[in-house]
């Protein structure tokens, strides 16, 4: 098999499904919140969001126009042939998919201020690599949106407030994004390692499904208290008001320096966009996040 | 929450009897307009230079669409709003200006768009952020683009649209500002959000 092509082909099936159909979680987690809303306000926000994705879903459109930068995280079995092609591939899809779903076109240049017109530019689409024993990869495609990026937040806060000062960088970062970032939203936070690895884990936080606790008791329910205490804000659907300001809040840590405590919060829209597929050595392809017809 | 329907051109006394928390939909022509749009149309109007379009009694979205060429014929694909603060420099201007009615997007205005809308008559309404296909299907077709040297998402679209919306009124010409009125609340939830998780204040 051509792996080139393959994981072209891919990656461009990946973009389109994660632009136009949420992931089961997410899609579950809106249809809760319409049911449990309380705020009439809030209450017309969430069902134009479902109104608004059943449509997308059904004329196969991106249900936002903002389709983000595009990330990929790919999981490479070191066995895998072909791997040195695989970010060729990737742009290439990024190009592709521009066109063919439509996306917008989003890469802007720092210095030339030129929009390059197909998603594509200095380190864009930007690929996190693992490498991971035996000859398949893993491919999840990210596309990001701005609104909710730019209320993400690093806080580097004393050690000697430990958990507490978590918690209130947490909520501090909620309340200050208010509506901006198109509530109800996800929320990965990333603890420890550094300033880096803190915003690393926490976008790769919200790659894990918000029904699926974190498999420690611990900071499961340290996931919990976080969700229960930016629901109090109010802030609610789009900022109008109610109980839903975010829908899950996923939680990952690394160990740290003594002397730092790195707090990172990574802020996802309600249009939470994420798709997997695992492409095996002879070929196969099986799709991870949505099911293909 | 009473639901109203605007049809363009829509008049002051129209607009003025909306309250927040009203919700409308609008039919007729809409067009949209973000920062560059805004900034060149005070600069015409400073010139005495004569607008593409009459804007009186019609609707402005804060909206940089993903519009689609086919055959000659623009279509919108995707077309939710964006942030509208960022247009909070030009807004009470622009409806003093061009006698705009509404004014569409998401996240809310400041208080000088509120004093302008209270003071020349015009009303703010929330679209869902990121509803873009909802907000597609209401435009039932380009009429025109104008200003396209300022790119696809900057450009001048001019709409005609079918019951846009839901939109919910969050700023009305009393001078209220429900953005404003969730985040006064808001604030006041932070000691006892605090409290809850134990986190010492002071």
């Amino acid at each position: 098999m051509d792996i080139e092509i393959m994981v072209e082909n891919v990656a461009v099936e990946l973009l389109r499904q994660a632009v136009t159909k949420l992931p089961r979680d997410v899609k579950e987690a809106l249809q809760r919140a319409h049911r449990e809303e309380e705020s009439d306000v809030g209450k017309t926000q969430l069902q134009a969001i479902l109104n608004n994705v059943e449509l997308a879903e059904k004329t196969g459109t991106p249900m936002c126009q903002d389709t983000g930068i595009i990330i990929f995280y790919v999981k490479a079995g070191a066995q895998a042939k072909g791997l040195d092609t695989i970010e060729d591939a990737l742009i290439k899809a990024t190009k592709r998919a521009t066109n063919e779903v439509p996306l917008r076109p989003n890469s802007v240049g720092i210095f030339t201020r030129k929009n390059t017109g197909d998603n594509t530019g200095r380190y864009i689409p930007y690929v996190n690599w693992k490498v991971t024993q035996g000859e398949t990869i893993e491919l999840t495609v990210f596309p990001k949106g701005g609104g909710s990026e730019n209320v993400c937040a690093l806080g580097m806060i004393r050690p000697g407030e430990g958990l507490n000062g978590l918690k209130k960088f947490v909520l501090d970062t909620v309340l200050n994004a208010g509506a901006k970032p198109c509530p109800p939203n996800i929320l990965g936070v990333g603890v420890g390692g550094g300033a880096d690895i803190a915003m690393k884990i926490a976008k790769a936080a919200l790659l894990r499904p918000i029904d699926q606790p974190n498999a420690d008791p611990e900071i499961a329910k340290l996931e919990r208290e976080l969700y229960e205490a930016a629901n109090m804000t109010g802030i609610g659907p789009m900022g109008l008001g109610g109980r839903f300001t975010v829908l899950g809040v996923n939680v990952d840590h690394a160990n740290r320096h003594p002397a730092s405590y790195p707090v990172a919060v990574a802020v996802q829209c309600w249009a939470a966009r994420r798709a997997s597929a695992r492409i095996s050595f002879d070929g196969t392809v099986e799709y991870l996040t949505h099911k293909v017809v | 929450m009473a639901v109203y329907k605007l049809k363009t051109p829509i008049s002051e006394d129209a607009v003025r009897k909306l309250k927040v928390n009203d919700v409308i939909y609008v039919t007729g022509t809409m067009v949209t307009a973000r920062d560059s749009a805004h900034k060149r149309a005070l600069e015409y109007f400073k010139e005495k230079k004569k607008m593409p379009i009459d804007l009186e009694g019609l609707v402005v979205f804060h909206c940089g669409p993903i519009v689609k060429k086919e055959d000659d014929k623009w279509t919108v694909v995707a077309a939710g709003p964006t942030t509208s603060t960022r247009m909070d420099l030009f807004e009470d201007e622009f409806i003093k200006a061009f006698k705009v009615r509404v004014v569409i997007g998401k996240g809310g205005m400041g208080r000088r768009t509120t004093e302008g809308m209270k003071k020349y008559g015009a009303v703010y309404g929330a679209f869902t952020g990121g509803a873009a296909v909802l907000a597609a299907k209401a435009i039932k077709k380009v009429k025109n683009v104008e200003w396209f040297d300022l790119g696809m998402p900057e450009a001048l679209w001019i709409l005609d649209v079918e019951n846009f919306g839901p939109l919910i009124v969050a700023i009305d010409t009393h001078g209220n500002n429900l953005f404003g009125e969730v985040q006064k609340r808001t604030e006041e939830t932070r000691p006892r959000i605090y409290e809850k998780l134990d986190i010492p204040t002071g």
